[in-house]
């Protein structure tokens, strides 16, 4: 579990966050929607330690994460697996490589079994025999999934996905979904999304918090999503006509 | 306030990439390919600059300096002189900061915007230290070879082009290589050679770890790190060759 209790950021004069406060739950698919520039990703990097937060503090498993020394936060992030926007692959390395990495840095695995790790992990995400290309030569789709098989090569307790499906096709975008949620169940990890697509909300998401002008503006789940009267929520969530179908018809429903 | 803050955040970054490596195996593994990409495959262009600036500096000796009062070893001694104490270790080594160091600014800003540093910091690697302490290690390694193959190459091709174009005696030439020769110049040659090392990587991997924005930012401050580890060198020079020279 991940709990933010009043954390604020800001860079220069802008105050990017402002007393956010959220409880992220084990085993559950956490989604942090908003508009672009609302403050999400800056939210992430300051949960995962990439930035410094001005006030309040995150806390994994009860233990303030920003008042450990190197050494622990060094221990709380091995226990991280993020997916990133772009993938973050290693352009040097090859698929397998890439996936190993961690294994290499902090594991006491032998050769043969890291390669077996990795294979596993690897065929999680469906890629099989794709070991030797480098990130260049695979679609984004592929490299988003081997970024998942990285993520998750060191069987981590918590799992970030930064704009999970940016970049790629709707088909795509829910095998990548299907993931995210499938591997939160097996490893019953606390999964953190970073999204503005409504399909992944929809698809994905249990528990749901909104983001507007750097402040937690709504907290709840999908059903509750659909049915709010919130005016910036509703301004957000059904901005696009297949959402404005679905609320219309929601309301024939009653 | 700008430059001391700048300062300031080299030294910090300088304290992280010496701190305690997590895996020295992996880190040996990418010293060993730091090698080869910043040391071997750098040896093209020395060899190619050293043998045609010899050859320059001799022709130019001899061009300016044709006196029946200057004795004819002359050209050799001052070929010999201007290779191992000014041209090998300085000149080489600015131009291995054009060649070297915009390599590591732009590998290391690449992937700062690609964000495969966050990546690393996310997993808890050491991301100053896995990436640019391979590289310290390889071209303090590695320039002082590259930097004694230049002095060779550079009196070999003096020697050479004074034969060939007839306006030195081989003899004469070979007299003055070995007239007076000091092997303390070349201990100076090769300390100066370990520091400008340290200089072109270290300010080249400051300007492309904290690269911020796009690929753009990546071309910007891979000049930046070119210009300043040019301008640091030859403030360095100045200070090294009053210490050990004077």
């Amino acid at each position: 579990m991940i709990t933010v209790e009043g954390l604020g950021k800001r860079f220069g004069s802008v105050q990017v966050l402002q007393d956010i406060s959220a409880v992220f739950h084990k085993g559950k698919v956490n989604q942090i929607i908003g508009r672009s520039g609302s403050g999400k990703s800056v939210l992430a990097k300051c949960m995962v330690g990439l930035h410094r937060p001005e006030q309040g503090r995150v806390l994994y498993e009860g233990e303030s994460f920003h008042d450990m020394g190197l050494e622990e936060k060094r221990a709380v992030r091995q226990r991280i697996g993020m997916l990133f926007q772009g993938s973050a692959l290693f352009d040097s390395q090859n698929v397998i490589e890439n996936v190993m990495f961690p294994l290499r840095m902090f594991g006491t695995m032998s050769r043969s079994e890291m390669e077996d790790r990795a294979h596993i992990c690897l065929k999680r995400v469906n890629i099989v025999d794709k070991d030797r290309l480098f990130p260049a030569e695979l679609s984004g789709g592929m490299q988003k999934r081997v970024g998942i098989a990285r993520a998750i090569a060191m069987e981590p307790q918590y799992l970030f996905c930064d704009e999970p499906n940016s970049g790629l096709d709707p088909q795509t975008s829910i095998v990548i979904d299907d993931l995210i949620r499938e591997i939160t169940e097996e490893f019953g990890t606390t999964t953190i999304v970073i999204t503005h697509d409504m399909n992944s909300v929809m698809e994905t998401g249990e528990h749901i918090i909104f983001i507007h002008k750097g402040r937690k503006w709504w907290e709840g789940d999908r059903d509750k999503l659909l049915r709010s009267d919130n005016q910036e929520l509703n301004e957000f969530v059904f901005a696009g006509s297949l959402m404005r179908a679905v609320k219309r018809s929601l309301k024939e429903e009653g | 306030m700008s430059t001391l803050f700048h300062i300031g955040q080299y030294f910090m970054l300088l304290r992280d990439v010496f701190s305690r490596p997590e895996r020295l195996s992996l880190y040996w593994r990418r010293t060993l390919e730091e090698m080869d990409l910043l040391g071997v495959k750098s040896l093209g262009i020395v060899a190619l600059l050293s043998a045609f600036m010899g050859a320059v500096i001799t022709i130019q000796t001899k061009t300016n300096i044709d006196s029946p009062l200057i004795q004819a070893w002359v050209v050799g001694f001052a070929t010999r002189q201007s290779t191992i104490l000014e041209f090998s270790p300085t000149v080489i080594s600015l131009i291995l900061a054009g060649k070297v160091g915009s390599n590591i600014a732009a590998e290391i800003g690449s992937m700062r915007v690609k964000e495969q540093i966050d990546a690393l910091d996310i997993m808890g690697v050491n991301s100053a230290g896995y990436l640019i302490l391979p590289k310290i290690v390889a071209t303090v390694l590695m320039n002082p070879f590259l930097v004694m193959i230049s002095m060779f190459l550079g009196i070999f091709g003096g020697w050479l082009a004074g034969v060939q174009t007839g306006i030195v005696v081989s003899d004469d030439f070979i007299m003055g290589i070995q007239l007076g020769f000091k092997p303390f110049h070349v201990v100076y040659a090769l300390l100066k050679t370990v520091v400008f090392a340290f200089i072109i990587t270290t300010i080249s991997a400051y300007h492309g770890y904290f690269t911020r924005g796009g690929t753009r930012e990546v071309g910007i401050s891979s000049t930046r790190a070119v210009v300043y580890s040019d301008v640091v060198i030859l403030l360095a020079n100045v200070v090294l060759t009053q210490l050990l020279l004077l």
